[in-house]
C-alpha cells in the first residue's frame, strides 16, 4: 500500500469513523439513567483510601464508610 | 529461580556493558556504558543479597515503597531542574557566566537541553510516574500489579536520566528538541516505558472498582501515545555499537514534521493527559467533593486525544511544511480550545460550594491557580498557532514565556500540590510540617511565573516587531544583536523570576523534609484497616 492509498483512506472513511466515533461517545455519555452510574463512579476516590478491596468479585463489598 | 534469571541477566547486562566501555568510539558512550555496568553490578548484587530472604508482598495493602521513592525523586529532581533553570536565565542576561574554562561543557547550549529534560522527563516524568502508581491502585481498589516491575520502572527511570544528563554534557544528542538522548538512553527509555504500561494494564485489569475511574484514562492515554511517540520519532540507526552517534531515518521536513508532531504531543499527552490524570483524583480529594461533571470528564477526555495529535504542524508554519499542513495543525489547535477549557472548568467547578477552602487551605489554592494556568496556556497556545500571530511570535521568546506559564503554572503547581497531598499520606503523618511555608512556596511561585511570563510577553513581542521593522527604503533596521541588547532588562527580570520559583521550591523540600521527620505518625490507622464485616 503507498501513501496516496493510505492518505485517502484517512481523510475520507477513517475520518468519518473517527467522528462518528466521537458523536456516539457524545451520545452515550447522554444515555438515559448515565447519571447514577456516574455519580457512582465519580465517588471512586471516596472509597478504598487506604486499603485495597477484599472481595474478588468486582462492585461487591464496597468500603462505604471512610 | 526466577532470581537466579535476574542474576544471569543483571551479569550479561555487566559484561556487554563493560566490553561496550573498553571499546567506546567517544566519551558520551563511554560514561553512559560505565553508569549501565554500574547500576547492573547493584543491582546484581542487592539480588543477591536479599535472595531468599524477601518475603511475598502482602495482598490486602497498597504498594507505596515506590510512590514514596518518587515522591522523594520527584522533589529532588525538581529543585535540581529549577537550579539549571536559574543558572541558564542568567546566563542569557550575562553571557561571561559562561565561563572560558567550562567552554564545550557548561555553556548555555549544553546546559539547555538539561534543564528541559530534568524539568519535563526528571521531575514531570517522576511525579507522574510516582501518582499514576497512587491513583491507580486507590481508584481500582488493588495491589500494583507485577511485584517488583514497578521498582524496575523507577530505577529504569533513574537510570535513563542519567544517561541522557551526562550524554548532553558530553555532546551525545540527536538534535531534537525534547527527545535529545541518543540511541543508548532511547532503547532503555522503551524496556523501561513498556514496564511501565504493564504495570499500570495490570494494576486495572485485576481492579475491583467495576468502573475505570476518568484519572486512570488520562494516564493510560499518556503511557500508550507517549510510547507511539517515542518509537517513531527515534527511529534511527546507531553507526556504531560502541559509539552514541546514530542517524535518523527519516530525512528533510518528514523529519521535522515527525520531531513536531512527537514534540506537540509530548506537550499535550505527557505535559497535558498525564497531568490531567493527576488532577481528576487529587482536585476532587483536596476538595473533599467529587469532580463537577463526570460526563464532562469523559467528552473532555475523547475530544482532547482525538484532537491534539493533529495540532503538530502549528510549529512549523512559514517553513518547507506544506501550506495545507500548517493550516489542518493550526485549525486543530484552534479546535483545541474547547475541550481544554472544558477540562477547566470541569477542575475548577469541583470547589463549588466548597470556595471557602481558598482561604484556608494553601494546597487547594495551588491546585485552582495550576487549572487556572492550564486555562490561560491553552488559550495562549493556539491563539499563537494562527499563522498572523505566528509570524510576530514564532522564534521570539513570547514561545518560552508560554511554554513557561504551562509548565510552571500548570505542570509545576499541580506537581506541588499533588506532593503536599501525598506526603503525609505516604508516611502516616499528622498533616503537614507548616501549612505557612506552602502558603510562602504558593506567593513565591506564583510572583515567579507573574515576572517570568511578563517578561517574556515583553520581551518576545519587542522581539518580533524589531526583526520585521524595515525603513522606507525597505531595508531591515535592526540587526539580531540589536534586539539581544534591547532584552537585556526583560532577561534580568525572567531569571529574577526563576529565583523566587526556585526558592519556592526549596521551602517545599525543607516543608515536606520536616514533615517526615518531625510530624507525629498517624498511629489510628491499623485499627481503621480492620474490615468492616
Amino acid at each position: 500500500m503507498d501513501y496516496h492509498i493510505f492518505r485517502e483512506f484517512a481523510d475520507s472513511w477513517f475520518l468519518i469513523f473517527l467522528f462518528v466515533f466521537f458523536l456516539g461517545i457524545v451520545v452515550w455519555v447522554f444515555r438515559p439513567g448515565a447519571r447514577k452510574t456516574y455519580e457512582d463512579t465519580s465517588d471512586i476516590p471516596f472509597r478504598h483510601e487506604d486499603k485495597p478491596a477484599s472481595s474478588s468479585v468486582p462492585g461487591e463489598n464496597r468500603d462505604r464508610g471512610e | 529461580m526466577w532470581d537466579y534469571i535476574k542474576l544471569i541477566a543483571l551479569g550479561l547486562v555487566a559484561v556487554i556493558a563493560a566490553i561496550a566501555a573498553g571499546n567506546a568510539r567517544d566519551l558520551a558512550y563511554q560514561v553512559n556504558a560505565v553508569e549501565i555496568l554500574l547500576a547492573a553490578a547493584i543491582a546484581f548484587i542487592w539480588v543477591l543479597r536479599t535472595m531468599g530472604t524477601r518475603q511475598p508482598a502482602p495482598q490486602n495493602e497498597y504498594f507505596d515503597g515506590v510512590v514514596r521513592a518518587g515522591v522523594i525523586a520527584t522533589t529532588f529532581w525538581g529543585v535540581v531542574g529549577f537550579l539549571v533553570a536559574v543558572i541558564i536565565a542568567f546566563q542569557l542576561a550575562y553571557p561571561a557566566l559562561n565561563f572560558e574554562w567550562a567552554q564545550g561543557y557548561l555553556n548555555f547550549g549544553k546546559l539547555r537541553p538539561l534543564h528541559t529534560s530534568a524539568v519535563i522527563f526528571a521531575f514531570g516524568g517522576n511525579a507522574l510516574i510516582a501518582s499514576s502508581f497512587y491513583v491507580v491502585q486507590r481508584t481500582s481498589a488493588a495491589r500494583l500489579w507485577g511485584g517488583g516491575l514497578s521498582w524496575f520502572v523507577f530505577w529504569g527511570w533513574q537510570l535513563v536520566i542519567v544517561l541522557a544528563a551526562t550524554g548532553y554534557i558530553l555532546g551525545a544528542t540527536q538534535s531534537k528538541e525534547y527527545a535529545e538522548p541518543e540511541w543508548v538512553a532511547d532503547w532503555l527509555i522503551t524496556i523501561v516505558w513498556v514496564s511501565y504500561l504493564l504495570v499500570f494494564m495490570g494494576t486495572i485489569f485485576k481492579r475491583k472498582e467495576p468502573h475505570i475511574y476518568v484519572a486512570n484514562w488520562f494516564y493510560l492515554s499518556f503511557i500508550v501515545t507517549i510510547a507511539m511517540l517515542h518509537l517513531v520519532n527515534n527511529l534511527a540507526v546507531p553507526v556504531s555499537m560502541f559509539g552514541s552517534k546514530s542517524v535518523q531515518v527519516f530525512s528533510g521536513v518528514q523529519d521535522a514534521m515527525t520531531q513536531w508532531w512527537y514534540g506537540h504531543n509530548a506537550v499535550g499527552f505527557f505535559l497535558t493527559a498525564g497531568f490531567l490524570g493527576m488532577m481528576y483524583y487529587f482536585v476532587p480529594k483536596q476538595a473533599e467533593r467529587p469532580v463537577y461533571s463526570y460526563k464532562l470528564s469523559i467528552v473532555h477526555f475523547w475530544a482532547l486525544i482525538f484532537l491534539y495529535i493533529w495540532a503538530g504542524p502549528h510549529h512549523l508554519h512559514y517553513t518547507a511544511l506544506p501550506d495545507w499542513a500548517g493550516t489542518l495543525g493550526m485549525v486543530f489547535s484552534i479546535i483545541l480550545w474547547m475541550p481544554s477549557w472544558g477540562g477547566m472548568i470541569n477542575g475548577l467547578m469541583t470547589l463549588s460550594g466548597a470556595w471557602d477552602k481558598l482561604r484556608t487551605d494553601p494546597i487547594i489554592r495551588m491546585m485552582v491557580v495550576s487549572v487556572g494556568f492550564y486555562g490561560m496556556s491553552t488559550f495562549e497556545g493556539p491563539m499563537m498557532s494562527i499563522k498572523a500571530v505566528n509570524s510576530l511570535s514564532h522564534y521570539t521568546d513570547w514561545t518560552i514565556g508560554h511554554v513557561h506559564s504551562g509548565a510552571l503554572g500548570w505542570n509545576g503547581m499541580i506537581t506541588f500540590g499533588t506532593l503536599y497531598f501525598l506526603v503525609p499520606r505516604l508516611w502516616a503523618r499528622q498533616g503537614l510540617y507548616s501549612l505557612k511555608l506552602v502558603s510562602w512556596h504558593f506567593w513565591l511561585a506564583t510572583i515567579g511565573i507573574v515576572l517570568y511570563a511578563s517578561s517574556m510577553w515583553v520581551a518576545g513581542i519587542m522581539q518580533g516587531l524589531m526583526w520585521r521593522e524595515v525603513d522606507s527604503q525597505g531595508f531591515l533596521v535592526n540587526a539580531f544583536a540589536d534586539t539581544v541588547a534591547a532584552m537585556h532588562p526583560m532577561f534580568v527580570v525572567r531569571g529574577l523570576g526563576g529565583v523566587l520559583y526556585l526558592a519556592g521550591g526549596i521551602i517545599m523540600a525543607y516543608n515536606l523534609w520536616m514533615t517526615v521527620a518531625r510530624q507525629p505518625r498517624v498511629e489510628t490507622r491499623s485499627v481503621a484497616a480492620v474490615p468492616a464485616e
